[in-house]
């Protein structure tokens, strides 16, 4: 790729449970054309529609903003939502303030957080109540 | 397992068109899709109750190929046409989850978890 970075930004729309996750299944099918590993193209998306779905759940829906380069992936996923009052507890395992509307789409079961963590390489969350969130997931494409 | 020998299991109906050549081995149940993301690895097919756009995306980030819906549920046509698009084969059976797994896993058919 030399040096070259590919940008992308989406907007993620709110309340919308039949688009959600349009963002990362386009950045799935760069990350399939530019060759990048099977189980790299996996954590990221799996990190990236967790935390696009819980800008619709919870953020109002938001922006993403997605930056590759020949290294890495640098996703930013920000929302103007009510923001994480507790981050510390809404980072444990089946915590959740989803309410049921969300249950019953199959989500809301408080693994999100957890689940990004997981599956990348440097997770950042920025929040304020009543301000919003920013969340930062980064993967390496080849490990140090 | 071929497509076709998985929908004479389960006495199922293939509602997609495109059903190439998958062979499953793996296969995970659940309705709750979180649950499928954080704890299922490796497989290749999901069976859930569940019917909203969101299990075909689920199953699309998860490089889940194959979805058979239990309990005679059946998807609307727009996420048989988004399943088509991603190439991700859709059954429907009147089994119920236990049910429509056990037959499977008698078959052959294991699951690859936490």
């Amino acid at each position: 790729m030399n040096n070259t970075v590919i940008v992308r930004d989406y907007i993620i729309p709110a309340d919308d449970f039949a688009l959600a996750g349009e963002a990362s299944s386009s950045v799935r099918k760069i990350l399939t054309q530019l060759g990048v590993a099977p189980d790299i193209i996996k954590r990221t998306s799996i990190a990236m529609y967790e935390a696009e779905i819980n800008a619709v759940i919870h953020g109002h829906g938001g922006k993403a903003h997605v930056e590759i380069d020949e290294n890495k992936i640098f996703i930013r996923i920000s929302d103007e939502g009510p923001g994480i009052a507790d981050l510390e507890l809404a980072m444990q395992e089946g915590y959740s303030t989803a309410p049921d509307s969300v249950r019953e789409m199959g989500f809301g079961a408080g693994m999100g957080l957890s689940n990004m963590k997981k599956h990348s390489d440097i997770l950042n969350i920025d929040t304020e109540v009543n301000r919003g969130t920013i969340v930062d997931i980064t993967v390496f494409f080849n490990k140090p | 397992m071929k497509i076709t020998e998985i929908a004479e299991t389960l006495n199922a109906e293939i509602l997609t068109s495109n059903n190439g050549d998958i062979d499953v081995q793996t296969a995970c149940s659940a309705d709750l899709m979180s649950d499928v993301m954080a704890f299922s690895k490796e497989n290749t097919m999901l069976l859930t109750g569940l019917v909203n756009p969101q299990v075909i995306r689920t199953a699309e980030m998860m490089d889940i190929r194959v979805v058979v819906f239990v309990r005679g549920k059946k998807p609307l046509d727009n996420m048989i046409e988004m399943a088509e698009e991603k190439g991700i084969v859709l059954l429907a059976t009147q089994y119920p989850l236990f049910e429509a797994s056990g037959r499977l896993y008698q078959k052959g058919i294991r699951g690859r978890g936490v």
